[in-house]
């Protein structure tokens, strides 16, 4: 039995069902994120999960212990909040030393243990501020901090990142998964960005309108997503007509009727001469990421996403006449969405 | 953001200020200085008042009777169980109105606020017909086969009426900080082990300690220089510091001695205001900035 156990899990307010019969089962020490547009229910899931939600059907399991109607202090899970939630009356030191107190741990190794954790993420020197004084990624931390040094055998992470400006988040984004390693601690962080998903955890589950859509490795994910929202909302994808051919091989249907509908990564289209390839187009568009060139091409299949690497050579002008071309092995069939987004 | 400094630095914030500053000084400083000078005008009960000698004799008095010192410490211990009772009552209704659902909030906060809206001179003639000899209080006691009691013209009604007076005065500013409050730091007090009492008295009362304290010096600086309830429900015989004064102006139509104790009561009530306020701050002020 795995160590966190959703059971068919459901939450109704009223006449809307924000979380549908949901199952899900996390392995010990493995970073799970639920990733989602907002209002797909995961963070209903995750507040089900701490106790602040009432479950309105299924169970909750946690090491072999129904905690379905648990109160949340007997849960002893940590929690992050994305507002981070920090007693502003109270230091640092205080702070991460709270869920030690109502624990009555004695002094002396309390004291060690809020060491400790304020060494872990980085903090130790700010023991002595009070949360207005430090900045969004110092909140960010002693949030953490605060939810690690009770030892809960679940962290829960709430949207962590999303009030961090862009540098602060990758660089956070990091740091959670270093320290998420160094304790082992079983993770579920909720987070609609994508790219938080795909890089920080074990697994992704993919959530919409209530229901899970889709579990798999960060890989697996992008590379096999299996409807047309995952593949529009993890990564881009160009959507284009397919339908099998004789032998049962997936090829793209250039006269733009195809049973299918294929997605196809911009970065796994190749750009060649003119005449060359599988499809002619021509640039419409540039954009320069940096890393990278993203050009729109104006094709008969409608205008397609291409990502090159910016390898140093010089760009295509827009008005360019190109030629695609791609690995048909790379084409991903979609599947219908079942439900809507 | 600069022309504000531009105006902050020149003569213009002077300029601009000058109306409110004119009210300001016509309203306040001015009568308070006629007070203070009035207090020191010498005071026969034959010639009336010579506004042209200066004596301190006023003062003298004032600290040498024990009379008086008897009604400023009615006053003060009146006052001070009033703000007491409001801190009692105001801060857990004010926390139970911020936790309250949609339609409720609005209508509960509508409700502790219309008293306002009806006069004090009103409202203690109402607690005068519920605590009188006949009021309903004592016909009820009577029902059930006790004997009536003397409610009214005592220190309890005058109590009674100003906590439901000045209730409002305490909640609004507890509930200001209230809406302040990150519920989620509730809920992650909970979560970390609290249980639901130990979250209030940890995480919850000590943020909101600025509106209590907002609340605690209003109340008691309104009910210190009450004049209306004391008036109507502590009769003639239970003087406060502000019947004593209209008593002097009106009764003995000796206002310098009105105007000493006038002033007096005004400087006790900085003093104890500002040591109170000096006190918790001190207390709260590093934590909550």
């Amino acid at each position: 039995m795995a160590f966190v156990q959703l059971e068919n899990l459901g939450k109704r307010y009223g006449e809307i069902d924000a979380v549908v019969a949901t199952n899900l089962s996390v392995e010990k020490g493995e970073f799970v994120s639920l990733l989602g547009p907002s209002g797909c229910g995961k963070t209903t899931t995750l507040q089900m999960i701490a106790g602040f939600v009432e479950v309105s059907s299924g169970r909750i399991v946690l090491d072999g212990r129904d905690i379905t109607h648990a109160k949340p202090a007997s849960r002893g899970l940590g929690v992050v909040f994305q507002s981070y939630a920090l007693f502003p009356h109270m230091t640092v030191q205080d702070n991460v030393a709270f869920g030690l107190r109502m624990r009555k741990v004695p002094n002396g190794e309390l004291q060690q243990r809020v060491d400790r954790v304020l060494k872990l993420v980085r903090l130790h020197q700010h023991a002595e501020r009070y949360p207005r004084e430090l900045s969004g990624g110092q909140r960010q931390r002693v949030a953490l901090a605060r939810a690690l040094v009770i030892e809960p055998p679940v962290l829960l992470l709430d949207e962590p990142l999303s009030n961090l400006d862009a540098n602060l988040r990758e660089e956070m984004q990091f740091e959670i998964r270093r320290i998420q390693r160094e304790v082992g601690i079983t993770t579920l962080m909720v987070t609609h960005d994508q790219s938080e998903a795909l890089s920080i955890s074990d697994r992704v589950v993919v959530m919409q309108a209530g229901r899970i859509t889709q579990i798999d490795a960060p890989y697996t994910l992008y590379e096999h997503p299996r409807t047309e929202f995952i593949s529009g909302f993890v990564g881009k994808a160009n959507l284009l007509p397919g339908e099998r051919d004789g032998a049962g091989v997936v090829q793209v249907c250039n006269t733009g009727n195809g049973e299918l509908t294929l997605s196809l990564r911009p970065e796994k289209i190749d750009l060649r001469e003119k005449g060359h390839g599988r499809l002619q187009g021509k640039i419409a568009s540039r954009f320069f990421l940096g890393s990278q060139w993203l050009y729109g091409v104006t094709t008969t299949l409608g205008e397609l996403c291409v990502v090159r690497r910016n390898d140093g050579s010089a760009p295509l002008a827009e008005g360019t006449a190109v030629g695609l071309d791609w690995d048909a092995a790379l084409l991903r069939v979609l599947s219908v969405d079942e439900v809507s987004a | 953001m600069n022309t504000l400094a531009a105006i902050r630095q020149g003569r213009q914030g002077y300029v601009l200020s000058a109306p409110a500053l004119a009210l300001y000084v016509g309203l306040l400083a001015i009568p308070l200085l006629l007070t203070l000078v009035l207090s020191l005008n010498v005071f026969d009960y034959s010639s009336g008042i010579n506004s042209d000698a200066y004596t301190f004799a006023h003062y003298s008095s004032l600290l040498g009777d024990p009379y008086f010192y008897e009604i400023f410490l009615r006053t003060m211990w009146i006052s001070a169980l009033t703000t007491l009772l409001c801190v009692l009552i105001g801060v857990p209704e004010a926390y139970i109105l911020s936790r309250m659902g949609a339609p409720w909030r609005s209508i509960f906060l509508i409700l502790i606020l219309t008293p306002l809206l009806i006069s004090v001179v009103v409202r203690a003639f109402g607690w005068s017909l519920l605590l009188g000899a006949d009021g309903l209080v004592n016909q009820t006691l009577q029902a059930f086969g006790g004997s009536p009691m003397k409610l009214l013209y005592t220190p309890f009604a005058v109590v009674i009426a100003l906590v439901h007076v000045m209730l409002p005065f305490m909640i609004i500013p507890v509930w200001t900080s209230l809406q302040k409050l990150d519920p989620a730091a509730e809920q992650a007090a909970l979560s970390l082990g609290a249980s639901h009492f130990t979250v209030i008295r940890k995480v919850v009362l000590p943020q909101v300690m600025p509106g209590v304290l907002s609340g605690t010096l209003i109340v008691f600086g309104l009910a210190a220089s009450s004049f209306a309830i004391p008036g109507l429900l502590g009769g003639r015989r239970l003087k406060m510091v502000a019947t004593l004064i209209y008593d002097q102006y009106l009764s003995e139509l000796n206002w310098p001695m009105g105007a000493a104790i006038a002033v007096a009561l005004l400087l006790l009530n900085l003093l104890i205001m500002l040591s109170w306020n000096r006190m918790i701050e001190g207390r709260y002020k590093k934590s909550l900035g």
